[in-house]
């Protein structure tokens, strides 16, 4: 890794994603969401995200090494964080959010997490980055901005603060 | 069972550890004895099985970690506490456990435990989880397995017993934070506690300021001096000042007639009380791995008691178990992340 995106202003993206997000939870007519991050970069867009929008309900975190579908090829994660869900998720509305949706399994695996932990009411998923490269029928519902990359290609997030997108040399 | 009949390090090899603990990335394959093993290993084992603690609060209580893998507890010997852990563990990684219960006797060892092993595996069983009365038995198997299957020792003879040290250090650690400035004293029969080994090689690795042992000299190993602790020989002195009591089981079933002169003497002397433990640290906490003979290694009221984290050692053994599972069970991936 190493090339920084500068051409991007990810404070100015993750501001113009609030004020999607707001007005696609009143459209939704969902008043009091449950916002998730997913570890590491999904949780700090979260967490701008959740003062952007004030939100009550404190934010939960989830990592999702436990419910990756890919532990017999690379094994275990040893940098695993705990999972914190602070309220019961049975009949929230939850907003869960990570930084790059690009196979679609981390947003799988997270499903799949968020559902250990009871029924939710309504899932919306809220992204940085949408890049090209889906391998499984999911899609963001917001969405900060979307790259066009070629497989070779990666994309992270660094942060947490100041939070840039790094690209590799390819 | 009379321990006459099994006398330690004789039937196996003399256990050596890393180099077949450990695969040629350095990761965990086997989990036999702390002996040997880093700090960087012990604390990666411990940050692991803080995450899986919080599985326990789900309304699922499971991951899908270990799906389709299935996993044999084989107990030669004895055990419920320690059986259990492993049971409930390998559950909540969804893996399929059986449970074997195999009297061991003193002339089918060796070949007999490799014709189990070979059935196992013929069956597609991915991990073993051993106890065994003869020290060095999970290492044998270990040397013998394919190399796709994990062993974790679950309490060899007099050797080790790993995965209860290494839930004593994160109950330790999730208590009092960090190991630099610790006083550990460990009460009791040494000499025949693999737990104590187990133990006492955690501690001095993780970098603890003192590890002491408290016990009358007939409890006492020959090769003490060579394990890294102070000796004393009584509460008074060997409590003071301390953070941490480890209290051992009296093991009876180990132990000749002549090592100790009855319980009730035992107890006067070396026996916790509340008044004993004022000796100690006021915010010392009081640890014993099980199952306890109350009255003898302690009295109920500490057991009970404050400072005691007896019942969270058990509730810390089942995600301790959880990590070294998981971890053992990765050592073997050889693909590449997508």
């Amino acid at each position: 890794m190493g090339k920084t995106l500068t051409s991007v202003d990810i404070d100015a993206t993750i501001k113009a994603m609030g004020v999607d997000l707001a007005g696609l939870l009143v459209q939704r007519e969902i008043t009091e969401p449950l916002m998730i991050g997913v570890h590491t970069g999904g949780l700090w867009v979260a967490q701008k995200l959740h003062q952007a929008l004030g939100l009550t309900k404190p934010l939960g975190e989830i990592d999702i090494s436990f419910y990756r579908d890919d532990f017999t090829r690379i094994g275990l994660n040893p940098q695993v964080k705990p999972s914190q869900v602070p309220v019961s998720i049975e009949g929230e509305d939850i907003v869960l959010v990570d930084d790059v949706l690009y196979t679609g399994r981390t947003v799988r695996a997270a499903l799949n997490e968020i559902f250990d932990y009871g029924r939710p009411n309504s899932v919306t998923l809220v992204v940085l980055v949408d890049r090209s490269g889906r391998e499984l029928p999911l899609q963001a519902d917001v969405i900060g901005l979307k790259l066009d990359l070629s497989p070779q290609k990666q994309v992270k997030l660094t942060g947490p603060a100041p939070l840039a997108l790094e690209t590799n040399r390819n | 069972m009379s321990s006459s009949k099994h006398p330690a390090s004789t039937s196996f090899k003399a256990p050596d550890s890393s180099s077949l603990q450990l695969n040629d990335q350095g990761k965990l394959r086997h989990f036999l004895t702390t002996d040997g093993l880093s700090k960087q290993v012990l604390t990666e084992i411990m940050d692991v099985a803080e995450s899986f603690s919080g599985v326990a609060e789900q309304a699922v209580k499971k991951v899908p970690l270990l799906r389709g893998k299935t996993i044999a507890n084989l107990f030669f010997e004895n055990s419920t506490r320690t059986r259990t852990t492993f049971d409930l563990a390998a559950k909540r990684l969804s893996a399929d456990v059986i449970n074997l219960n195999i009297a061991t006797s003193a002339t089918t060892k060796g070949e007999s435990i490799l014709d189990t092993i070979r059935n196992l595996e013929a069956m597609q069983v991915d991990m073993f989880i051993v106890r065994h009365a003869d020290s060095g038995a999970a290492h044998f198997i270990a040397r013998h397995v394919a190399p796709h299957i994990s062993v974790i020792n679950a309490g060899d003879g007099r050797h080790a017993h790993p995965t209860q040290a290494m839930l004593d250090m994160f109950t330790i650690r999730r208590v009092k934070k960090d190991f630099k400035r610790l006083k550990v004293a460990i009460i009791g029969d040494i000499l025949h506690s693999r737990v104590a080994r187990s133990q006492i090689h955690a501690l001095n690795t993780l970098g603890v300021k003192e590890v002491r042992v408290i016990a009358p000299k007939t409890l006492l190993p020959s090769d003490t001096n060579s394990l890294g602790v102070h000796v004393y020989g009584d509460l008074k002195t060997g409590l003071n000042d301390v953070d941490v009591v480890i209290m051992l089981r009296l093991q009876r079933e180990r132990m000749g007639a002549a090592l100790l002169p009855s319980e009730h003497e035992y107890f006067e002397c070396f026996g916790l009380t509340e008044e004993r433990l004022s000796y100690a640290k006021p915010e010392v906490c009081v640890m014993h791995p099980g199952p306890i003979n109350r009255g003898v290694e302690m009295d109920a009221a500490v057991a009970d008691g404050p400072n005691s984290v007896i019942l969270q050692q058990v509730t810390n053994g089942i995600a301790t178990r959880m990590a070294v599972m998981a971890l053992t069970m990765g050592h073997y991936a050889t693909g590449k992340s997508s």
